[in-house]
């Protein structure tokens, strides 16, 4: 329901007066005063958990104090490693067709006789021409890069500086899947080793198809998958 | 330093006001001065020196870099003495080209785009592009994400009214109002970093539905800084409703009548501030705004004092909002489960052919939108914000249109200024809260 404003009324003599009004707006600020003059100030990064009941000071000492970023913050990128040090990007180039700024360069190399086939020989950032809207994450059909890291580009004195290359995006702590091809399928370019210590580590990921994604109408994962069992045992 | 002559610099310490400048020597009133410019004006006689100042129209510049013009607006301003006789605006210094841009963009890269419209409240803008374009997929969207959408717009309200009334006191001298309404602000946008992973260009919408679910405790630490904005909100109110140095300055400048507002085009708490009860929220309610119980403040005198007043009522009814929605809101889905739209869940992407196909498809082409054209309107903080987007079927936006909420009212200030004195601009311009990022587009 539409309501009319409930201060708008005319100046009241009171008010013309000034001077029982600077007063009282003087109270607001004193009060304000007082307690952050008074009392230490919280240094609590978290400034809605400080208690107020002493000092209301909000600010924090910069460079000193910071707020960490929350969780799920959109930082500063990073290449996710595998164990073995190297990218879990194949130079999908999706990354860089989702990108809105075009930030993104990647020159792909091939590895032969490997399934893991493709791999980046260039993965470049344009940190300023970024606009952090995240969608290069989304897009990653192999988390293989990620925002999570918890800080914003560092200033620098070049441009030059904030283009950051695969040296300096590949780290953090690496990840592995268990529906990774490298580890089901093995890789020749990864020490054996390293694989088998990499399929013991490998986080379980749920792989199987449902039907309610399915759009197709009158498609279904669960009817195709009983046909093909149907098919192979009609072979046998 | 008398033979150095006009224009070579330094200071001349015998000039005196009646001197023709630098190492020319003065003349005492009454006697003709050498023709030094050409025409000599006539020398002044005694009645003259009786009669009213000659008022000689002065143009001033105000902006493009000035601290009250915000953003970069040039606003040339002609002065009769002190009183308004003629403004001129220019706009257009933060013009970036958004329209276009957005034509060479899918329909998912464009939220980027329109966040840096209006960038104090860019989910605002989000849910308003995204609606246009569910509008044209004739897509119904999620319970839960139609109230996080809801979630967001009203913090961002919040946060724009706050702007703007922090700005208003800081250029008519109070800045201790900046500063409460910049702490409580602060507080919202830090709530926002938490929901959407950045304080200021959010990114949050996607068609279809929204990009992530509010945080575990999310809604608690919200509602407690809605708490602590309130206080805020109520020592800003204690500062400044009353004040009368506030009072003098913003009480009958800069009014539009009721019939001027809506001819002018206003929307929004301008037009609300003007007396006409016109809300898009209640008039077209989009969302879940048809389940939510709020009113609408209205004023009756169309002056800065009212579109203060308006903003700070709006705060509270945005604040009853809010937590109507935290109460209603229930667990549930953020987008809808339709592949040709939202990327597929990503355990979908990473261990499903399907999944993986469908996400391909929707990051090369984009979504493939039908043909046919659409207009959404919402309530944004400054007013009508409006999405005219065509398709011709394919993944990039054929055409789009703004309606930039701030618009008209910018467009009506020459009219809202002129005969009121110079100071009466800064707070006329503060109180229709024009954006660049959303006028010049």
């Amino acid at each position: 329901m539409p309501y009319h404003l409930p201060q708008d009324k005319p100046v009241s003599l009171r008010e013309r007066l000034y001077l029982s009004e600077a007063i009282r707006g003087l109270r607001i600020l004193t009060s304000h005063f007082v307690r952050n003059f008074f009392f230490t100030r919280e240094t609590n990064p978290d400034i809605l958990a400080r208690s107020r009941k002493l000092s209301l000071n909000a600010t924090l000492a910069y460079p000193e104090e910071k707020v960490p970023y929350p969780p799920g913050y959109r930082g500063l990128h990073r290449l996710v490693p595998r164990e073995d040090g190297k990218p879990r990007c194949v130079a999908c180039y999706m990354c860089a067709t989702a990108c809105p700024a075009q930030c993104i360069y990647i020159e792909a190399g091939e590895l032969d006789g490997d399934p893991i086939e493709k791999y980046p020989t260039q993965f470049i950032i344009d940190e300023l021409r970024c606009v952090v809207c995240g969608f290069c994450v989304e897009a990653c059909p192999k988390d293989a890069i990620r925002m999570d890291s918890g800080e914003h580009s560092p200033p620098t004195y070049e441009r030059s500086q904030q283009v950051w290359d695969i040296k300096r995006l590949l780290r953090g702590t690496p990840v592995s899947y268990q529906y990774d091809p490298w580890l089901r399928r093995g890789a020749s370019s990864i020490p054996e080793d390293k694989l088998a210590e990499m399929r013991a580590n490998a986080r379980p990921f749920h792989t199987v198809a449902t039907d309610e994604y399915a759009q197709t109408p009158g498609f279904s994962v669960k009817a195709l998958a009983a046909e093909a069992r149907a098919r192979a045992e009609a072979k046998k | 330093m008398a033979h150095e002559g006009k224009g070579t610099g330094g200071l001349d310490t015998t000039a005196t006001p009646g001197s023709l400048g630098a190492g020319q020597p003065s003349h005492p009133i009454g006697t003709a001065p050498e023709a030094a410019f050409g025409e000599v004006p006539e020398a002044f006689s005694p009645r003259e020196m009786d009669a009213p100042l000659h008022a000689k129209r002065m143009i001033v510049n105000m902006g493009p870099s000035h601290p009250a013009m915000h953003g970069v607006t040039r606003a040339v301003v002609a002065l009769e003495g002190e009183t308004i006789a003629d403004m001129k605006l220019d706009i257009g210094f933060l013009h970036r080209g958004f329209e276009k841009s957005c034509e060479n963009a899918t329909w998912t890269q464009c939220f980027p785009y329109t966040d840096r419209l209006n960038y104090i409240s860019a989910i605002m803008n989000n849910t308003g592009f995204a609606l246009a374009v569910e509008k044209l997929c004739r897509l119904d969207i999620p319970d839960r994400a139609k109230y996080l959408r809801v979630v967001g717009s009203e913090i961002h309200r919040i946060c724009d009214h706050l702007t703007l009334v922090s700005a208003m006191g800081l250029e008519l001298g109070a800045m201790t109002v900046f500063l409460y309404g910049i702490e409580a602000r602060d507080l919202l946008w830090d709530r926002l970093a938490e929901l959407c992973g950045a304080r200021l260009t959010s990114s949050y919408c996607r068609i279809g539905g929204v990009s992530r679910d509010a945080p575990e405790g999310w809604i608690e630490k919200t509602t407690a800084s809605l708490d602590r904005v309130n206080e805020l909100v109520g020592e800003i109110s204690g500062l400044l409703t009353r004040n009368r140095i506030f009072l003098d300055r913003t009480r009958d400048t800069g009014k539009v009548s009721r019939e001027d507002a809506i001819d002018l085009g206003f929307a929004g708490p301008c037009l609300r501030a003007s007396g006409e009860p016109y809300d898009i929220r209640k008039a077209a309610p989009y969302l879940v705004y048809d389940r939510l119980d709020f009113d609408i403040p209205v004023g009756e005198h169309g002056d800065n004092f009212d579109r203060y007043l308006v903003r700070m009522e709006e705060i509270r009814q945005s604040d009853r909002i809010l937590r109507q929605c935290f109460q209603q809101m229930e667990p549930g889905e953020i987008a809808v489960k339709d592949f040709h739209y939202v990327l597929p869940p990503k355990p979908q992407v990473y261990g499903t052919i399907e999944g993986l196909m469908a996400h391909f498809k929707l990051i090369m082409d984009g979504i493939q939108v039908p043909a046919g054209e659409a207009y959404s309107y919402t309530e944004a903080a400054n007013g009508e914000l409006g999405f005219y987007v065509v398709s011709d079927g394919g993944g990039r936006p054929y055409k789009l249109g703004l309606r930039a909420p701030g618009w008209p009212m910018l467009a009506a200030l020459p009219y809202m200024v002129k005969g009121s004195l110079l100071a009466d601009l800064i707070p006329t311009f503060d109180s229709i809260n024009m954006i660049g990022g959303e006028v010049e587009q």
